[in-house]
């Protein structure tokens, strides 16, 4: 049972990681705003929930897990709505996306 | 394992540092100070430090970048290219800190559990105050038991920067609201706003009162009630705000938390103890030190989240 | 080599303080100053508490069957002194917008121009 816990939280905080390391990359690659965002909303939902769901697994039934699941709780709230606002921000600021144009025929 | 996280931090930090220095974007350079701050309160949490972590995570990533970003605003978000050479500044820097580390050869390592720091009055604060406050938490108990008078000081001078901040940008007591444009489309951002503002002040009533046993006290508490109500007023506008919670009332609370804390330290006078001798308090005196404790972090808090919300309004009422 | 490496968190913080100190003499933008200050207390905050940690030890915060903490004093000290800084720092930004009302400008090297001009 040990062992089944531990390697599912291992593998929760590993794939979290993952997920985090592809939205840094993410952020650095893209070439303009709203595609960074995008990587970034990866990073606050699933990167941070994972790691997260692994630390719970970690604490087994305890405070820590009730602080942890409220953690959770506010990251799907916040993460989200930052993202939203910074995009509707970009938006309202005229910020071009940029487009290529090189269409396929 | 700790160590390696430690180090890494660090290692961001110097980073973040440097990208400071060469960034020209002076909105940039403020989210950059946030990103710092976040990342040293990170540190706080290595290095055992976790009252110190919650403090500078809200201060420094919260209300800080807000107080930097209403500057730029007001003022000019272009840094322009310096006339002289930065040469001698380079030497200048270079020369102190060769000398500074040159000073810390000197030092105790990192850690050493036998380093004078930790000989002098740090074990007996360990070992004594379980017996004598009773608070499980030993920053609180130093903070308000042990160095009260410090604390009471420190608080005194949040209060005159207060004042001093009021001196410089006043701010109009019934101010028209303003509120920009953009901020009325944010629906999903108000909404969510509104639902976590109540939640954000109960968070500040568990850390103002929860101090005594775990992380947190007035300071944190009070910096994080603060918070709360900046995010109210960044997401209905300042006037709204204003008649949540007026600027007049505000100026009453800030004097009257730092009354609250000179208060209880003549009131334990009065009883026949010392300035702030919170013994004397109540007939037990675990329970008198508990009582004392209580009173001054309250008053700790008043003082601190109502000084913060004057600067922020301070900041935020003035039009250029 | 350890005898060398026991100070390494130490030398980070003094690079860290020293990039605050180059920003504070070197940039003429005023704004730039008061955060080269912010970035200068926040090192002497890590300074402090890096000389609490012990080695082994625990957050200050009393419990059955741990014997090992670390020193709090320090965190008293610079929890207190975070929060000051932060005033501080405000009344810093108060005087940055007041010199740009009245020299229409934050830029240390105009405002001495202006001054010589008058």
């Amino acid at each position: 049972m040990d062992m089944v816990l531990a390697v599912l939280s291992w593998s929760c905080l590993l794939g979290g990681a993952i997920f985090l390391l592809i939205g840094a990359l993410g952020v650095l690659r893209f070439p303009d705003f709203y595609t960074r965002l995008h990587a970034v909303s990866v990073c606050d939902t699933l990167g941070a929930g994972l790691v997260l769901a692994g630390l719970m697994l970690q604490g087994g039934f305890s405070l820590v897990t009730v602080k942890l699941l409220l953690m959770f709780y506010f990251m799907m709230f916040t993460g989200p709505t930052a993202v939203h606002a910074l995009a509707q921000a970009a938006m309202q600021g005229k910020l071009q996306a940029v487009v290529d144009e090189h269409e396929p025929e | 394992m700790e160590n390696l996280i430690n180090d890494v931090l660090l290692g961001l930090l110097m980073i973040t540092g440097f990208a400071i220095v060469r960034m020209k974007s002076l909105l940039g350079v403020t989210m950059l100070t946030s990103i710092y701050s976040l990342l040293s309160a990170s540190l706080f949490v290595v290095l055992d430090a976790v009252d110190v972590a919650l403090t500078e995570a809200a201060i420094g990533a919260g209300i800080a970048t807000v107080l930097m970003v209403a500057t730029v605003a007001l003022t000019t978000d272009e840094e322009k290219v310096p006339r002289h050479t930065p040469l001698l500044p380079l030497l200048v820097v270079m020369a102190t800190g060769a000398a500074l580390i040159y000073g810390t050869l000197d030092m105790p390592h990192h850690g050493d559990p036998l380093a004078p720091a930790h000989r002098y009055v740090a074990d007996s604060y360990l070992h004594d105050s379980p017996v004598e406050i009773g608070v499980p938490n030993v920053v609180t108990s130093v903070l308000a038991s042990y160095r009260g008078y410090d604390t009471l000081g420190e608080v005194t001078v949040i209060f005159t920067a207060a004042a001093g901040v009021l001196a410089l940008l006043g701010y109009r007591t019934r101010g028209r609201n303003i509120e920009a444009a953009g901020i009325r489309k944010q629906v999903v951002l108000r909404v969510i706003a509104k639902l976590f503002f109540p939640l954000i002040l109960l968070f500040a009533l568990y850390v103002q009162f929860h101090g005594d046993y775990g992380p947190g006290g007035g300071f944190q508490a009070g910096v994080i009630f603060a918070t709360g109500f900046i995010l109210y007023a960044l997401a209905f506008g300042l006037g709204t705000a204003q008649r949540l919670i007026p600027s007049q009332l505000l100026r009453i609370l800030a004097a009257a938390g730092v009354l609250i804390y000179a208060a209880v330290g003549l009131e334990s006078m009065l009883l026949g103890g010392k300035f702030l001798e919170y013994r004397v308090l109540a007939d037990d005196p675990i329970a008198g030190q508990h009582l004392g404790i209580l009173l001054i972090e309250l008053g700790v808090g008043i003082t601190v989240a109502s000084v913060m919300l004057i600067i922020y309004y301070g900041f935020v009422s003035r039009r250029h | 080599m350890s005898e060398l490496l026991g100070h390494y968190n130490y030398w980070i913080v003094i690079v860290l303080m020293m990039t605050g100190f180059y920003i504070v003499i070197a940039r003429p933008n005023l704004i730039k100053k008061v955060i080269g200050l912010f970035i200068f207390q926040t090192s002497v905050f890590i300074f402090f508490i890096s000389i609490a940690k012990v080695e082994g030890g625990t957050a200050p915060i009393i419990e059955e069957g741990i014997s090992v903490y670390s020193n709090p004093l320090p965190h008293v000290l610079i929890l207190t002194a975070i929060v000051v800084g932060l005033a501080t720092t405000a009344l810093g930004l108060a005087l940055v917008v007041r010199i740009r009302e009245a020299y229409g400008t934050i830029n240390e090297d105009d405002i001495h121009v202006q001054d010589e001009e008058r």
